[in-house]
């Protein structure tokens, strides 16, 4: 029915120019706990990352990263606390922002192929009546087309390599044209070149004025890729722009005694100093 | 043969013809929305729905019998199994969630108890002085012989109501199969769906009371799906291909048994099925027997034929078999000389040899898991960007 005026919403928020407006956050969590059964995986957390920015939820295994993307997206089981999405709770706010969960979940012999799954990321504009139109499949296509993977559409996605099938489930979520993209581990198991093509999809969302947040587990390419970061262990442990936040005080908290002195050395030797040291280590 | 070509062209009386047409509605809606239910791994709790009606048809029977009525009224007959089949799910459901059971284990539980006791239940009916209660076990296997036309009726009108409703749900239910987790995050409750996939296939079951009975039920929401998947690698393709096969086997079905009365109809509608499923198993291209067969002797000749390519490159006199391979190929003449198109396939398969060499020293071993097949070119392999990462350490 108002399909028509929906899609120029979604026209209209492929804007080139910029970060928008400042408003209310993306993504805003107020004493979030989370518990399975009676097991907590997360304890109190708040958190507020601002527009437009590259955020990184960085803490080590079973400190609740992912838990705190599904939380706040309802796919976790909230004990206590209040999360918003661009102000707004989240089931008034499906359609601003787009999930990739991680790769692990999915029958692989499921009858469906590059392109199919792509289009899924459009079922939601589409309702249970919208006809799947050309202006659809162009609109899937180029989402292939921004993760390189045009040339795979008709391919049955068990008979992609790891990385492909991330690259694919990134469109997905690319074709939904969102204001918020929150990642699962967007790079646990992939290649180095799938790594690269992915940040530089995720950046370019960034200078679309997007927001992209992605649970990351690697400290050395931290730096490198995000600019905003919330550090966690059940609890939340610093959060701000990463260069302030990623300090060896926050680390030890994060990681316990877990991070070995080498990782520990990376940062303390330029702790203090400007960020040019990481831009070296990264290359 | 002749009185067959009229039970298929529907010339063989008017209750022939609904009971005909309602068991060709019942198969389509049965194929399509069962293949939702297959691709969401659910067959078995739809088994188990299918084997919990027993005891409420058995029980609706008893009542309507009591209240003086026909015991055997097809409204009431469903109604008391669709009340019972989603008994039977509740039950696997709450076991599953509240319990330590696993979800095979509840089935079996659920499927047993329900079972066992529906059949109680009829033993008993048989032992009580109505005269109809004859006609009961004609529900286990189905039977259209001596259909009513209402019943005719309100299984057309049941199926098609199925079939719609699985058309709306399509892509929800699409989602939901795939990848629950994305499903829920874009909004679809994915609970409620279930729901709804559970209950269009607790009415199928009772929708086919009359056709294939009820635990012959469950084949018509399986055997379709499981035959149309190996012709697509599509979901929707699977959907209606199912769809279709399922209503071609009721259809066929029907008037088979409509020919041949001492046929049960059930068994019919369903070996009809099972041998389409049989016959996409071994013919399907792609992922039919005999194109799996053919498509690795295939790959077997692409693999020779890329060897005596490399040989010619190299100089080397290639083996027997490659020789034969490129011979066959008009690559080299009988006289075992390399051709001018020989040779230049010989210099493009060196130099995707070496092309594949470089990319397995600078990709990481994951990035080529199954791409590295010794036959496949490698632009065809790779995605554009690592292409030309590859071509550009090359160069």
């Amino acid at each position: 029915m108002n399909l028509a005026s929906r899609q120029e919403d979604f026209a209209l928020a492929a804007r080139p120019d910029g970060p928008p407006a400042s408003g209310p956050a993306p993504l805003e969590a107020r004493g979030l706990s989370v518990s399975y059964g009676v097991k907590p995986a997360l304890i109190g957390v708040d958190a507020a990352f601002p527009s437009g920015r590259m955020v990184a939820v960085i803490g080590p295994n079973g400190a609740g990263k992912s838990t705190f993307l599904k939380a706040a997206l309802g796919l976790a089981p909230k004990i206590a606390g209040e999360v918003e999405i661009f102000g707004e709770p989240v089931d008034q706010a499906y359609g601003r922002f787009a999930y990739v969960p991680q790769r692990a979940s999915v029958d692989w012999d499921f009858p469906t192929q590059a392109l199919d799954v792509v289009s899924m990321g459009l079922y939601r504009e589409l309702g249970l009546m919208g006809r799947f139109r050309g202006e659809h499949r162009r609109r899937a296509m180029a989402a292939l087309e921004r993760v390189g993977m045009a040339d795979f559409a008709d391919r049955q996605i068990g008979r992609l390599s790891g990385g492909q099938q991330q690259r694919v489930f990134l469109a997905r979520a690319l074709a939904q044209e969102a204001d918020l993209y929150l990642l699962d581990e967007p790079f646990a198991g992939v290649d180095a070149a799938t790594e690269r093509a992915i940040v530089e999809v995720l950046k370019g969302l960034q200078a679309e004025g997007r927001t992209v947040v992605c649970v990351h587990h690697d400290l050395a390419t931290a730096q490198e890729y995000f600019d905003y970061a919330l550090l966690l262990n059940l609890r939340k442990i610093a959060e701000g722009p990463i260069r302030e936040v990623l300090t060896i005080g926050n680390l030890q908290r994060t990681y316990g005694g877990r991070l070995t002195g080498p990782q520990l050395a990376a940062f303390g030797a330029s702790g203090g100093a400007s960020g040019g040291a990481f831009g070296g280590a990264g290359g | 043969m002749e009185i067959l070509l009229q039970a298929l062209t529907l010339q063989l009386g008017h209750n022939a013809t609904l009971a005909t047409l309602g068991a060709g509605m019942f198969g389509l809606a049965a194929g399509a929305s069962g293949a939702f239910l297959v691709l969401r791994k659910r067959s078995l709790v739809s088994d188990a729905m299918a084997h919990a009606t027993l005891p409420g048809l058995a029980l609706a029977f008893l009542i309507m019998a009591a209240l003086g009525g026909d015991g055997r009224g097809l409204a009431g007959l469903m109604f008391g199994s669709a009340v019972s089949a989603a008994l039977g799910l509740l039950a696997v459901d709450w076991l599953t969630r509240r319990t330590r059971l696993t979800e095979d284990a509840a089935i079996g539980a659920v499927l047993a108890s329900f079972f066992g006791f529906g059949v109680v239940l009829m033993t008993v009916i048989q032992t009580l002085p109505f005269g109809h209660q004859a006609g009961l076990e004609s529900f286990l296997i189905g039977s259209t012989a001596g259909m009513l036309r209402a019943d005719g009726l309100t299984i057309l009108v049941g199926g098609a109501g199925a079939l719609i409703l699985t058309f709306l749900l399509r892509r929800p239910m699409t989602l939901v199969a795939f990848d629950p987790e994305y499903a829920a995050a874009s909004g679809v409750k994915v609970r409620r769906i279930d729901l709804a996939m559970m209950a269009l296939a607790g009415g199928i079951m009772v929708v086919g009371l009359k056709i294939v009975g009820l635990v012959l039920a469950v084949a018509m929401l399986i055997l379709p799906a499981a035959a149309a998947r190996f012709w697509t690698d599509r979901v929707e393709r699977v959907v209606w291909g199912a769809g279709l096969i399922g209503g071609a086997s009721g259809f066929v079905g029907t008037a088979l048994s409509a020919v041949a009365p001492r046929l049960p109809t059930g068994p019919m509608v369903v070996l009809t099925a099972a041998a389409i499923f049989f016959l996409s198993m071994i013919l399907a291209p792609g992922r039919g027997a005999l194109a799996v067969w053919s498509a690795r002797r295939g790959f077997g000749r692409k693999l020779r034929l890329r060897a005596g390519l490399l040989a010619l490159a190299e100089g080397r006199a290639p083996s027997a078999e490659a020789l034969a391979a490129l011979r066959r190929a008009g690559f080299a003449s009988a006289a075992g000389e390399a051709t001018e198109a020989g040779r230049k396939a010989a210099r493009e398969a060196a130099e995707d040899e070496s092309l594949w060499a470089r990319a397995r020293e600078i990709l990481p071993p994951e990035a080529l898991t199954g791409r590295d097949d010794g036959a496949t070119p490698l632009r065809a392999a790779l995605t554009p960007d690592e292409w030309s990462l590859v071509k550009g350490a090359s160069a």
